[in-house]
């Protein structure tokens, strides 16, 4: 079978790339969805916050779906959900499998990955102690509880202080939950700040900074106790200071990872910093035709923003069906300092303003951000407050570009004077 | 009344139900969890050790290199992953040196096929990961890795097959001399068996004193080990030992069957044979002691660290002999036990047949086991499956690429899995890096919906190890 | 003076709040935040996510959301009373699930289209 662009994923992603790409003039565009409807992890999202950006509205995540899946309707794009794709290849095969279509081969004239990202378990994190049930990360419980309609724990700890956990954290007291803390390993939190407000302080759960669990005990193969210790500065409990909460649920919400197994075994590029493939400012990956966007190549806050860089996906994806060819790398951005990954980091086309999405790896009060060339300062950038569980965004402009007379430009961040 | 009845499915005992299954017996093996093989089986280093390492002359040498050599024909006929990929004691120092030959000396006493002493450039040359520091190895080539839960699965369903009765939740809690043998109560009324097999792991030395003197004491060793996302699979190619010393037996890492890499384990003796949790300070000591031999492992790549329970005890030796009449006693089986269990099991058969057991072999036993993998299929065999049953063409868990007909299979094989971690075991769902994160949700729903359970009586793992606590919004009404 | 941490979208501005001065808000960048800062002093509000019971072919749950925020004293009381009701498939994004919940003039909406 041929198709014209194959779309791997129906969350926001590999919605805003379909839609897009047919306003640009694609045809024959399918999107696969592994799920039984599209819409992705925002179908479980059902807080608010979603779309402030985008709609100029504060939506439910089902809600910001359901506006691009009307959209999708106005299309002639075609879905096929409940299948799984098993393999991509390096020349543009998707090979996919589901109940309804059984076994397909299918030759894209382009890709766009939209697979998403997964939580960091348990495992990932090395947490010691028994192995109880009673252990979930924050999504599965989220899963369980506003699809699935079951509570999995009555009395909670929640380690990380990740988004999800967070509004975990408030939806499951809302139900009936005792949460007793939430516990963050590094000094400052990881999800939005307003969730710590309405999440944690609304409820009145404590939150321990710079804190760990370091023991899971468990009666009769359930969590019956956390132990949790402060850490000192290389992220090591400190003897002494063990807090014992009695509990029968620990919930992660330790991070997540893009989800690149099939990126990975096309033999596309990985930035090992984001986990996900390596970009240029079109989403075009290392293989020229195949495209990536929004959390399978560097995980966001706002799906807001995954939106808008699938567009650009989607819109160099139905350019690249029009007019196949490879365009070089002009320009490289690397890390500067305290700048954990930028994306993208490739720019093809200095013509055009390029939107840079990246991370910060501390806390910073009034600062700059700078983007040098050797030893000039192209363009600098003030910020009252940047924060790693904050996601940054700068454009640069066409001309700030062109003033780079080399290869490669710089981006990092200080403190302001 | 049964011929035999055997006490604990775990490695051994379902290896025995299987070497006895072939006769024509009545069978029933009772297991006190609510699945088999959850003890030592399902912790450990999976490997099918070589046997230069037990003193020779000893059951424990016999019996291992026996099992290793019974591993190979086993695997293939029970459909078994196994992968005999070799193993290497390092050497980092001349006195290490000096122990690697007095391996390969036992070795040759035990009767292990072609061992050889490794240069540093060859070992360097095998693997390339293996820290710079070493100086020689000793390479035994018929070592290799295994999925041990998987074996004792492949043991006990075919037993199962054979006309072999497998009782869950049956605890042996006292044992009743009577004249035609023995009365076991357990947990679920009692059982009368001409014959007993006590092969209940670290409870074994409680279970043989339920009808003999006390004889042995267990003395249970915890060890601690990371699983390692297979993108760390290829930091070893063999099994990679470290050189026995009396600082303890070193820490391995390995790849395992299923392509991830397994670092471990440490050795600390416990008092609660039943708990099996990690500690900081073993996770530390594992890691610190696995960079000796391989010191580019990246543990943030970690999917699992686990314990697993050792039955060690007061003898250098597996402890299999009769504790009394008609009571056989497979006790102490520690490691090389996993490697040993088929060996053991023809053992058992033997001393059985011995001591009074009529042996009379059946005509046509099960002896072979097709278990289908959806993703080890060719594309064109995949799409003929999903044609014939759409229920292979939804994948439910990501990772591992596991399909709905593959669970279904499962809940519906011979020992049927209760539990996540029981469809896991067999299906192999959720072993993934995830580690159910996405598919737990599916396969409790799969598993509620086949087994007509409700999804709140589901459990985990054992019982007792509840996954959801309550439905929300039941007094809803329109 | 109180300080406080912007809600209103995730830009999350620090703001302070004179208390003595008529709750005077500064450290805004909108004028959502002075808003915001002056009510979580006076009446405290949020809006409540969750969901209800639907009789549907596809889902067991519908989820729903306040219109607008509702006093924050009330969420339990507002959870408690959507715990008691059920939908019937289908519903559209916007349908009105309950009217004026616990009288605070708010109506409560459904959040997502169910078909069938």
């Amino acid at each position: 079978m041929k198709r014209g662009l194959v779309i791997i994923g129906g969350g926001p992603a590999g919605l805003a790339a379909a839609i897009k790409a047919s306003e640009s003039g694609a045809d024959d565009i399918l999107i696969i969805e592994r799920d039984k409807s599209l819409g992705g992890i925002l179908n479980q999202c059902i807080h608010n916050g979603f779309g402030l950006h985008r709609f100029k509205e504060e939506l439910s995540g089902p809600e910001y779906a359901g506006r691009f899946i009307k959209m999708l309707e106005s299309t002639s794009v075609s879905v096929m959900t409940d299948t799984m794709v098993l393999d991509v290849t390096g020349d543009k095969k998707v090979v996919c499998v589901s109940a309804e279509h059984g076994y397909m081969e299918i030759e894209a004239g382009a890709i766009v990955l939209a697979m998403g990202c997964r939580e960091r378990t348990r495992g990932a994190i090395g947490i010691p102690g028994d192995r109880p049930s009673g252990v979930f990360t924050a999504g599965t419980a989220q899963r369980y509880l506003n699809l699935e309609g079951y509570m999995c724990g009555r009395r909670v700890v929640i380690l990380g202080s990740g988004d999800i956990g967070l509004i975990m954290a408030r939806r499951m007291s809302l139900e009936g939950a005792k949460v007793l803390a939430c516990v963050e390993v590094m000094p400052y939190s990881g999800g939005l700040m307003r969730n710590i407000v309405q999440c944690l302080e609304d409820f009145d759960i404590p939150l321990y900074l710079s804190h760990t669990v370091t023991d899971v005990v468990s009666e009769n193969g359930r969590v019956s106790r956390i132990t949790v210790q402060k850490v000192d500065d290389k992220r090591m409990p400190i003897k002494g200071t063990e807090m014992h909460f009695d509990c029968d649920t620990l919930l992660l919400s330790v991070g997540l990872i893009p989800e690149n197994e099939l990126t990975k075994a096309a033999g596309i590029e990985i930035d090992p910093r984001t986990n996900g493939a390596i970009v240029s400012e079109n989403m075009e990956t290392s293989i020229p035709g195949v495209f990536a966007s929004g959390n399978v190549v560097h995980v966001h806050d706002l799906v807001d923003y995954v939106s808008m860089e699938s567009e650009r996906a989607g819109q160099a994806a139905a350019e690249y069906l029009k007019n196949p060819s490879e365009v070089s790398c002009a320009l490289e951005i690397k890390n500067g300092a305290s700048v954990t990954y930028t994306v993208p980091k490739r720019i093809k086309n200095t013509e055009k303003p390029v939107g840079v999405f990246f991370r910060v790896n501390r806390i910073f009060e009034k600062s700059a951000i700078r983007v040098t060339a050797g030893d000039e300062i192209l363009v600098s950038y003030p910020r009252a407050h940047m924060a790693p569980g904050e996601m940054e965004k700068i454009t640069l402009t066409s001309e700030t570009l062109k003033k780079a007379q080399r290869k490669s430009i710089v981006i990092s961040c200080e403190e302001a004077n | 009344m049964f011929d035999v009845a055997i006490i604990g499915c775990g490695i051994t005992g379902a290896a025995t139900a299987f070497m006895l299954s072939k006769y024509k017996l009545n069978l029933v093996v009772l297991e006190k969890e609510n699945d088999i093989a959850l003890g030592a089986t399902r912790a450990n280093s999976a490997i099918i050790h070589a046997g230069y390492d037990p003193k020779p002359g000893t059951m424990m040498a016999r019996l291992n290199v026996r099992g290793c050599e019974l591993a190979e024909t086993l695997s293939k006929d029970l459909d078994v992953s196994y992968i005999k990929n070799g193993s290497l004691v390092l050497a980092f120092s001349e006195k290490e040196m000096e122990t690697v030959k007095e391996l390969y000396d036992r070795g040759v006493k035990n009767g292990v096929p072609g061992q050889k002493i490794l240069s540093k450039e060859e070992v360097l040359e095998m693997e390339p990961h293996v820290s710079s520091a070493v100086i020689g190895a000793l390479y035994a080539p018929s070592a290799g890795i295994i999925n041990p839960w998987e074996y004792a699965l492949a043991f006990a369903e075919t037993a199962v097959l054979n006309g072999c009765e497998i009782r869950l939740n049956s605890g042996v809690t006292g044992i009743e001399k009577a004249d035609f043998g023995y009365r076991l109560h357990t947990e679920e009324g009692y059982v009368d068996a001409k014959f007993v097999v006590n092969s209940a792991g670290v409870d074994s030395a409680a279970v043989h004193e339920m009808v003999a003197p006390k004889a042995f004491t267990i003395k249970p060793s915890r060890g601690d080990y990371y699983l390692m996302d297979k993108a760390e699979g290829n930091k070893a190619k063999c099994v990679l030992f470290q050189c026995p010393s009396e600082a303890g037996k070193g820490v391995l890492v390995s790849p395992t069957v299923h392509g991830n890499l397994i670092v471990g384990p440490n050795a600390v003796s416990c008092t609660d044979a039943h708990r099996v949790n990690t500690t900081q300070e073993g996770l530390a000591f594992v890691k610190q002691m696995a960079a000796k031999s391989v010191p580019d492992i990246n543990y943030r790549n970690a999917i699992r660290n686990f314990a697993g329970m050792r039955a060690n005890t007061d003898r250098d030796d597996f402890i299999i002999g009769m504790a009394q009449d008609q009571f056989l006693d497979l006790a102490g089986i520690k490691s090389p036990g996993l490697t040993s269990a088929p060996a053991i099991g023809e053992e058992a058969v033997k001393i059985l047949s011995e001591n009074g057991l009529t042996l009379i072999p059946k005509e046509n036993p099960v002896t072979t086991r097709k278990t289908l993998r959806f993703k080890h299929l060719s594309g064109e065999e995949k799409a003929r499956l999903v044609k014939e049953n759409p229920l292979y063409g939804r994948v439910i868990c990501r990772c591992e690429t596991i399909t709905e007909g593959e669970i279904v299979q499962a809940i519906h094989s011979p020992v049927p899995p209760v539990s996540i971690d029981g469809v896991k075991r067999r299906a192999g769902s959720g072993m993934g890096r995830c580690q159910g994160g996405f598919c737990g949700p599916r396969v409790l729903e799969i598993l509620a919906r086949e087994t007509g359970k409700p999804p709140l009586s589901i459990m985990k793992d054992k019982e007792g190890s509840y996954i959801l606590t309550e439905e929300i919004k039941k007094e809803a009404k329109s | 003076m109180k300080n406080l941490i912007c809600i209103v979208c995730p830009r999350g501005c620090r703001l302070a709040v004179d208390e003595e001065n008529g709750c005077a808000v500064s450290g805004n960048q909108c004028q959502r935040g002075a808003e915001y800062g002056k009510n979580e002093i006076l009446n405290p509000v949020r809006t409540l996510t969750t969901t209800v019971r639907i009789e549907s072919k596809i889902m067991k749950l519908c989820p729903v959301r306040t219109e607008k925020p509702i006093p924050k004293a009330k969420m339990f009381d507002a959870v408690k009373a959507l715990n008691a009701i059920s939908l019937k498939a289908p519903v559209q994004t916007g349908d009105v699930a309950f009217e004026n919940i616990l009288s605070t003039g708010v109506n409560v909406i459904v959040t997502r289209d169910i078909s069938e």
